[in-house]
Protein backbone atom coordinates (compact mmCIF):
# COMPACT_ATOMS: atom_id res chain seq x y z
CA UNK A 1 0.00 0.00 0.00
CA UNK A 2 1.32 3.21 -0.71
CA UNK A 3 1.26 6.43 1.82
CA UNK A 4 -2.36 7.78 0.61
CA UNK A 5 -3.64 4.41 1.18
CA UNK A 6 -2.29 3.75 4.33
CA UNK A 7 -3.32 6.99 5.48
CA UNK A 8 -6.57 6.70 4.78
CA UNK A 9 -6.48 3.07 6.65
CA UNK A 10 -5.05 4.55 10.02
CA UNK A 11 -7.93 7.42 9.93
CA UNK A 12 -10.14 4.89 9.27
CA UNK A 13 -9.25 2.94 11.61
CA UNK A 14 -8.91 5.54 14.21
CA UNK A 15 -12.47 7.23 13.41
CA UNK A 16 -14.09 3.18 13.62
CA UNK A 17 -13.10 3.23 17.31
CA UNK A 18 -14.02 6.75 18.51
CA UNK A 19 -17.68 5.53 16.67
CA UNK A 20 -17.65 2.44 18.59
CA UNK A 21 -17.05 4.11 21.90
CA UNK A 22 -13.83 2.67 22.55
CA UNK A 23 -11.46 5.56 22.80
CA UNK A 24 -12.91 8.90 24.07
CA UNK A 25 -11.27 12.62 23.59
CA UNK A 26 -9.53 12.15 25.94
CA UNK A 27 -7.14 9.85 23.79
CA UNK A 28 -7.05 13.43 21.19
CA UNK A 29 -5.18 14.70 24.65
CA UNK A 30 -3.03 12.63 24.77
CA UNK A 31 -1.94 12.49 20.75
CA UNK A 32 -1.69 16.30 21.26
CA UNK A 33 0.99 16.16 24.32
CA UNK A 34 3.07 13.87 22.00
CA UNK A 35 5.95 15.88 20.57
CA UNK A 36 9.17 15.70 18.39
CA UNK A 37 11.13 15.82 22.33
CA UNK A 38 8.90 12.68 23.40
CA UNK A 39 7.57 10.72 19.75
CA UNK A 40 6.35 7.73 21.82
CA UNK A 41 4.90 9.26 24.50
CA UNK A 42 0.98 7.80 23.38
CA UNK A 43 2.66 4.39 22.99
CA UNK A 44 4.49 4.58 26.61
CA UNK A 45 1.71 5.70 28.66
CA UNK A 46 -1.14 3.52 26.83
CA UNK A 47 1.97 0.66 27.73
CA UNK A 48 1.96 2.26 31.24
CA UNK A 49 -2.00 1.21 30.94
CA UNK A 50 -1.96 -2.33 29.73
CA UNK A 51 0.73 -3.23 32.72
CA UNK A 52 -1.28 -1.80 35.30
CA UNK A 53 -4.64 -2.92 34.21
CA UNK A 54 -3.63 -6.56 33.71
CA UNK A 55 -2.24 -6.34 37.64
CA UNK A 56 -5.44 -4.39 38.78
CA UNK A 57 -8.07 -7.20 36.87
CA UNK A 58 -5.95 -10.02 38.81
CA UNK A 59 -6.13 -8.39 42.16
CA UNK A 60 -9.74 -8.23 41.29
CA UNK A 61 -9.77 -12.03 40.72
CA UNK A 62 -8.29 -12.57 43.58
CA UNK A 63 -10.27 -10.46 45.98
CA UNK A 64 -13.52 -12.05 44.31
CA UNK A 65 -12.22 -15.09 45.51
CA UNK A 66 -11.85 -14.29 49.61
CA UNK A 67 -14.16 -16.20 51.70
CA UNK A 68 -15.26 -13.27 53.19
CA UNK A 69 -14.66 -10.78 50.23
CA UNK A 70 -13.25 -7.24 51.08
CA UNK A 71 -15.62 -4.96 49.22
CA UNK A 72 -13.35 -1.58 50.15
CA UNK A 73 -10.13 -3.61 48.65
CA UNK A 74 -12.43 -4.11 45.34
CA UNK A 75 -13.47 -0.74 45.56
CA UNK A 76 -10.21 0.72 45.96
CA UNK A 77 -9.15 -1.67 42.82
CA UNK A 78 -12.03 -0.87 40.78
CA UNK A 79 -11.51 3.18 41.03
CA UNK A 80 -7.54 2.76 40.61
CA UNK A 81 -8.66 0.67 37.39
CA UNK A 82 -11.47 3.89 36.31
CA UNK A 83 -9.03 6.57 37.04
CA UNK A 84 -6.25 5.07 34.29
CA UNK A 85 -8.84 4.17 31.88
CA UNK A 86 -9.97 7.80 31.64
CA UNK A 87 -6.97 9.23 31.95
CA UNK A 88 -5.80 7.72 28.56
CA UNK A 89 -9.47 7.57 27.20
CA UNK A 90 -10.57 4.05 27.38
CA UNK A 91 -13.87 4.98 27.63
CA UNK A 92 -15.88 1.17 27.89
CA UNK A 93 -13.33 -0.10 30.03
CA UNK A 94 -14.15 3.26 32.59
CA UNK A 95 -17.60 2.60 31.75
CA UNK A 96 -17.41 -0.82 32.51
CA UNK A 97 -16.00 0.36 36.53
CA UNK A 98 -18.48 2.52 37.10
CA UNK A 99 -21.23 -0.55 37.03
CA UNK A 100 -18.45 -2.79 38.77
CA UNK A 101 -18.71 0.06 41.57
CA UNK A 102 -22.39 0.27 41.89
CA UNK A 103 -22.63 -3.42 42.20
CA UNK A 104 -19.23 -3.12 45.30
CA UNK A 105 -21.54 -0.91 46.77
CA UNK A 106 -24.69 -2.92 47.17
CA UNK A 107 -21.70 -5.67 47.89
CA UNK A 108 -23.41 -8.08 45.51
CA UNK A 109 -20.77 -10.81 44.73
CA UNK A 110 -23.03 -11.97 41.82
CA UNK A 111 -22.81 -8.75 39.89
CA UNK A 112 -19.49 -8.06 41.00
CA UNK A 113 -18.11 -11.12 39.21
CA UNK A 114 -20.40 -10.50 36.15
CA UNK A 115 -18.71 -6.83 35.98
CA UNK A 116 -14.95 -8.70 36.23
CA UNK A 117 -15.82 -10.23 33.37
CA UNK A 118 -16.90 -7.43 32.09
CA UNK A 119 -14.49 -5.44 32.44
CA UNK A 120 -11.59 -8.69 31.35
CA UNK A 121 -13.73 -8.23 27.89
CA UNK A 122 -13.66 -4.60 27.05
CA UNK A 123 -9.79 -4.09 28.43
CA UNK A 124 -9.05 -6.98 25.87
CA UNK A 125 -11.34 -5.53 23.16
CA UNK A 126 -9.14 -1.75 23.73
CA UNK A 127 -5.65 -3.74 23.90
CA UNK A 128 -6.41 -5.12 20.68
CA UNK A 129 -7.78 -2.49 19.08
CA UNK A 130 -4.70 0.28 20.61
CA UNK A 131 -2.14 -2.40 19.78
CA UNK A 132 -3.61 -2.83 15.99
CA UNK A 133 -3.67 1.30 16.20
CA UNK A 134 0.14 1.48 16.55
CA UNK A 135 0.88 -1.19 14.07
CA UNK A 136 -0.78 0.97 11.23
CA UNK A 137 0.94 4.02 12.61
CA UNK A 138 3.94 2.15 12.40
CA UNK A 139 3.25 1.02 9.29
CA UNK A 140 2.71 4.71 7.82
CA UNK A 141 5.94 5.71 9.39
CA UNK A 142 8.26 3.23 7.54
CA UNK A 143 6.64 3.79 4.41
CA UNK A 144 7.49 7.47 4.81
CA UNK A 145 4.81 8.88 6.38
CA UNK B 1 16.51 39.72 26.61
CA UNK B 2 15.50 41.21 29.57
CA UNK B 3 17.71 39.91 32.95
CA UNK B 4 15.19 40.42 35.86
CA UNK B 5 17.50 39.85 38.67
CA UNK B 6 16.02 41.87 41.66
CA UNK B 7 15.83 40.11 44.83
CA UNK B 8 12.21 39.43 44.86
CA UNK B 9 12.06 37.31 41.60
CA UNK B 10 15.39 35.09 43.43
CA UNK B 11 13.66 35.00 46.66
CA UNK B 12 10.31 33.37 45.53
CA UNK B 13 12.06 30.47 43.50
CA UNK B 14 11.81 31.70 39.95
CA UNK B 15 14.84 31.55 38.46
CA UNK B 16 16.33 33.82 36.01
CA UNK B 17 14.21 32.36 32.38
CA UNK B 18 11.36 32.65 34.86
CA UNK B 19 10.72 29.05 35.39
CA UNK B 20 7.83 28.20 37.40
CA UNK B 21 8.20 25.27 39.27
CA UNK B 22 5.66 22.63 40.30
CA UNK B 23 4.92 20.09 42.56
CA UNK B 24 2.66 17.62 41.33
CA UNK B 25 1.74 14.55 44.08
CA UNK B 26 -0.12 11.48 42.66
CA UNK B 27 0.18 7.74 43.38
CA UNK B 28 -1.02 6.79 39.84
CA UNK B 29 1.90 6.56 37.59
CA UNK B 30 0.05 7.24 34.44
CA UNK B 31 -1.20 10.10 35.69
CA UNK B 32 2.26 11.23 37.12
CA UNK B 33 3.69 10.77 33.49
CA UNK B 34 0.27 12.67 32.26
CA UNK B 35 0.65 15.58 34.37
CA UNK B 36 4.52 16.16 33.73
CA UNK B 37 3.82 16.01 30.21
CA UNK B 38 0.72 18.51 30.21
CA UNK B 39 3.25 20.72 32.88
CA UNK B 40 6.32 20.68 30.59
CA UNK B 41 4.54 21.71 27.51
CA UNK B 42 3.58 25.15 29.39
CA UNK B 43 7.37 25.25 30.12
CA UNK B 44 6.91 24.41 33.89
CA UNK B 45 9.68 23.15 35.40
CA UNK B 46 8.63 19.36 37.00
CA UNK B 47 9.12 17.47 40.00
CA UNK B 48 6.78 14.66 40.70
CA UNK B 49 6.15 12.73 43.88
CA UNK B 50 4.18 9.58 44.57
CA UNK B 51 2.50 10.30 47.97
CA UNK B 52 2.02 12.88 50.48
CA UNK B 53 5.36 11.63 52.38
CA UNK B 54 7.58 12.05 49.72
CA UNK B 55 6.43 15.36 48.65
CA UNK B 56 6.70 16.93 52.23
CA UNK B 57 10.31 15.14 52.35
CA UNK B 58 10.74 17.37 49.39
CA UNK B 59 9.32 20.70 50.51
CA UNK B 60 11.62 20.66 53.42
CA UNK B 61 8.75 19.17 55.66
CA UNK B 62 9.66 15.57 56.21
CA UNK B 63 9.47 14.19 59.92
CA UNK B 64 13.45 13.44 60.27
CA UNK B 65 13.44 17.61 58.83
CA UNK B 66 11.64 19.01 61.28
CA UNK B 67 14.01 19.32 64.39
CA UNK B 68 16.91 20.44 61.44
CA UNK B 69 16.52 23.90 61.51
CA UNK B 70 19.12 24.47 58.85
CA UNK B 71 17.05 22.42 56.36
CA UNK B 72 15.36 23.99 53.65
CA UNK B 73 12.70 22.26 51.22
CA UNK B 74 13.32 23.08 47.17
CA UNK B 75 11.70 25.99 46.46
CA UNK B 76 8.18 25.52 44.53
CA UNK B 77 5.65 27.71 42.54
CA UNK B 78 2.94 25.17 42.86
CA UNK B 79 1.84 22.36 44.16
CA UNK B 80 -0.65 20.23 42.31
CA UNK B 81 -2.51 16.77 43.81
CA UNK B 82 -4.64 14.06 43.46
CA UNK B 83 -7.03 14.09 46.21
CA UNK B 84 -7.34 10.57 46.36
CA UNK B 85 -4.54 8.74 47.69
CA UNK B 86 -3.88 5.65 49.95
CA UNK B 87 -2.57 6.55 53.18
CA UNK B 88 -2.06 10.54 53.26
CA UNK B 89 -5.11 12.03 51.34
CA UNK B 90 -4.37 15.34 49.19
CA UNK B 91 -6.80 17.14 51.82
CA UNK B 92 -4.21 15.81 54.58
CA UNK B 93 -1.63 16.78 52.57
CA UNK B 94 -2.60 20.45 52.13
CA UNK B 95 -3.75 21.42 55.83
CA UNK B 96 -0.04 20.12 56.77
CA UNK B 97 1.31 22.78 53.63
CA UNK B 98 -0.98 25.57 55.22
CA UNK B 99 0.33 24.86 58.69
CA UNK B 100 3.39 25.72 57.97
CA UNK B 101 4.91 29.22 57.96
CA UNK B 102 6.98 28.17 55.13
CA UNK B 103 4.76 26.83 52.69
CA UNK B 104 1.64 28.65 53.50
CA UNK B 105 1.95 30.71 50.73
CA UNK B 106 2.30 28.12 47.84
CA UNK B 107 -0.94 27.56 45.87
CA UNK B 108 -2.22 24.06 46.17
CA UNK B 109 -4.49 23.04 43.42
CA UNK B 110 -6.29 19.82 44.22
CA UNK B 111 -7.04 17.44 41.61
CA UNK B 112 -10.10 14.99 41.74
CA UNK B 113 -12.04 12.32 39.06
CA UNK B 114 -14.62 12.62 41.01
CA UNK B 115 -17.18 15.81 41.48
CA UNK B 116 -18.59 15.72 45.04
CA UNK B 117 -19.52 19.40 46.10
CA UNK B 118 -18.51 18.74 49.98
CA UNK B 119 -15.24 17.58 48.67
CA UNK B 120 -14.25 20.57 46.92
CA UNK B 121 -16.02 22.98 49.51
CA UNK B 122 -13.95 20.91 51.94
CA UNK B 123 -10.36 21.78 49.82
CA UNK B 124 -11.56 25.31 49.43
CA UNK B 125 -11.91 25.94 53.04
CA UNK B 126 -9.09 24.30 53.73
CA UNK B 127 -6.83 26.99 51.49
CA UNK B 128 -6.67 25.13 47.89
CA UNK B 129 -6.47 27.64 45.01
CA UNK B 130 -8.90 25.49 43.14
CA UNK B 131 -10.37 22.17 42.89
CA UNK B 132 -9.91 20.93 39.42
CA UNK B 133 -11.34 17.53 37.69
CA UNK B 134 -9.18 14.57 36.30
CA UNK B 135 -8.35 14.16 33.52
CA UNK B 136 -6.36 17.87 33.38
CA UNK B 137 -6.66 19.06 29.65
CA UNK B 138 -3.76 21.15 28.18
CA UNK B 139 -6.58 24.05 28.32
CA UNK B 140 -6.57 23.54 32.17
CA UNK B 141 -2.87 23.74 32.66
CA UNK B 142 -2.35 27.05 30.46
CA UNK B 143 -4.95 28.72 32.53
CA UNK B 144 -3.47 28.10 35.91
CA UNK B 145 0.02 29.49 34.39
CA UNK B 146 -1.37 32.58 33.36
CA UNK B 147 -3.26 32.50 37.10
CA UNK B 148 0.35 32.43 38.65
CA UNK B 149 1.78 34.95 36.25
CA UNK B 150 -0.52 37.35 37.26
Amino acid sequence: MDVVQLQKQLADYTRSLFNEGFLDDQFNQLQQLQDDSNPEFVVEVVSLFFQDSQRLVNELAKDLEQQSVDFKKVDAHVHQLKGSSSSIGAQRVQKACISFRNYCDEQNIEGCLKCLQQLKNEYSLVKNKLETLFKLEQQLLEAGG
Amino acid sequence: MELDMDASSLSNGMGVENELHVLAVDDSLIDRRLVEKLLKNSSFKVTTAENGLRALEFLGLGEDQKNNLKTTGSKVNLIITDYCMPGMTGYDLLKKIKESNALKEVPVVIVSSENIPTRINKCLEEGAQQFMLKPLKQSDVKKLRCQLMT
